[in-house]
């Protein structure tokens, strides 16, 4: 038995392309069919990090862009592993998130909202997971924005991950949410997910035994991706 | 009742939203916040083979270059050898951040033409980039490959351009050559759209 190809997406989990409540996947998606791939090494392979690629503090973003003081809102700690299908742990993967600030202001030349940018928030931060797909940061809650899609149209709170493991089809960009906020069941992004039982795997619980007393409340947030199939026997060429 | 079956399910993807520039390369978002940014030098200066240049446009269904896609690209050395599968040059990383202009929607990479790498059943394939795209309004990232317009021989064989029925669609991989420059366009939607994968 050794490692073969990937499980195959359940592409009925994830959102589909088009999903016209979110109104720039209207031009932005196929009208083909996706062709369905055999996986090789160009699928199989993917690029890896080492501690050498980032910086102790990336994955703090209380300190990592602090040029007054500490960044205003909420403080906390975001935690979790990464797992993949098979429930093991996918370790010294690079996860990186981005985020609004306790506002809901991104510091990009492109938001232009009038909630106003924190001095001393970037926003962004990368870590790789331990032994054991471990991964903490350390932020500020972010705020809800507004957006041009429907009229009166505003993003829950959200931080954006995107996750490596070993290959590249394993590749993932997803949004983390935080439990109990209203807006979750009103977002066209969120909502172009079909099951309930998806949306609820990209929110995460208040973890209060992670919290640190009068200091941070934490939040656990575990991210899944794809496994590998296992080969117990060897396929037959095709034709025979 | 049966069993069970104890499989987790995989993370649904959500967009990468128009923001994606300040995780991933926040030096396009406007400021600078990490010691160095991850994905700017796919080859490196060490790397064997023909050092190419490739641009491009990714336009929408209405023919609108998207000027907030983030590519990512992922390929062998010039030997045909993936990081992590066997020795490579030192400081070859075989994988880089691709973003266009904000104003033309342009994007340009340099990098060594990869070499044929093995496929499905041991065949090989012909030379290519793979790619993988993220933007505003794709749910799921895009994955789809570049070939070369001056490898006619080897795209003939290749297994994955001949899974494609149509032949017309198998053009929209082949980058146009000229010289150590190729030139790709990718289509997400409408008139001569590109070919993506279910990988």
């Amino acid at each position: 038995m050794s490692n073969g190809d990937l499980i195959q997406r359940d592409r009925t989990w994830h959102p589909p392309a088009l999903t016209p409540d979110y109104k720039t996947s209207v031009a932005r998606s196929p009208r083909h069919a996706l062709l369905s791939l055999q996986n090789s090494d160009s699928e199989l392979t993917g690029p890896t990090f080492g501690q050498g690629d980032i910086a102790e503090i990336d994955n703090d973003l209380i300190l990592n862009y602090a040029k007054t003081g500490d960044p205003i809102g909420e403080r906390i700690i975001v935690h979790g592993r990464v797992l993949d299908e098979n429930a093991r742990p996918v370790p010294n993967t690079l996860v990186e998130i981005w985020q609004a600030n306790a506002g809901g202001r991104y510091r990009h030349k492109k938001d232009s909202y009038l909630a106003p940018i924190d001095p001393d928030f970037g926003g962004c931060g990368r870590t790789l997971t331990d032994d054991n797909g471990y991964y903490v940061f350390r932020t500020v809650k972010p705020g809800a924005y507004p957006w041009r899609n429907w009229v009166n149209n505003w993003r829950p709170a959200h931080i954006h991950f995107s996750v490596f493991g070993t290959a590249f089809a394993q590749r993932l960009i997803t949004q983390m949410y935080f439990e109990g906020d209203p807006l979750i069941a009103k977002c066209p992004i969120v909502q172009s997910i079909p099951e309930q039982r998806a949306v609820d795997q990209l929110v995460a619980a208040l973890d209060l035994n992670a919290s640190l007393p009068l200091d941070s409340i934490a939040y656990k947030f575990d991210i899944v991706l794809r496994g590998r199939r296992s080969t117990f026997f060897e396929n037959r060429p095709e034709g025979n | 009742m049966v069993q069970t079956l104890d499989y987790l399910k995989e993370t649904a993807s959500q967009t990468a939203g128009p923001y994606v520039h300040i995780g991933l390369v926040p030096g396009d978002a406007g400021f600078d916040i990490y010691d160095h940014e991850l994905g700017r030098d796919i080859a490196g200066p060490k790397a064997a083979g023909t050092r190419i240049t490739v641009t491009g446009t990714v336009t929408d269904g209405t023919g609108a270059p998207v000027k907030d896609i983030l590519v990512e690209v992922w390929q062998a050395n010039a030997a045909g050898i993936y990081p992590g599968k066997g020795e490579v040059e030192d400081g070859f990383r075989g994988w880089g951040r691709v973003t266009p202009d904000f104003e033309t929607g342009v994007f340009s990479f340099e990098t060594v033409k990869p070499g044929k790498v093995t496929g499905p059943d041991a065949r090989p394939m012909a030379p290519h980039i793979n790619l993988w795209l993220v933007a505003r309004g794709i749910n799921v990232g895009l994955n789809t490959r570049m070939y070369f317009g001056d490898e006619d021989a080897a795209n003939a064989a290749d297994p994955v351009l001949t899974l494609i029925e149509q032949p017309l669609r198998r053009e929209t991989l082949i980058a146009h050559a000229d010289g150590n420059a190729y030139h790709f366009d990718i289509r997400l939607q409408g008139a001569g759209e590109t070919v993506f994968f279910d990988l």
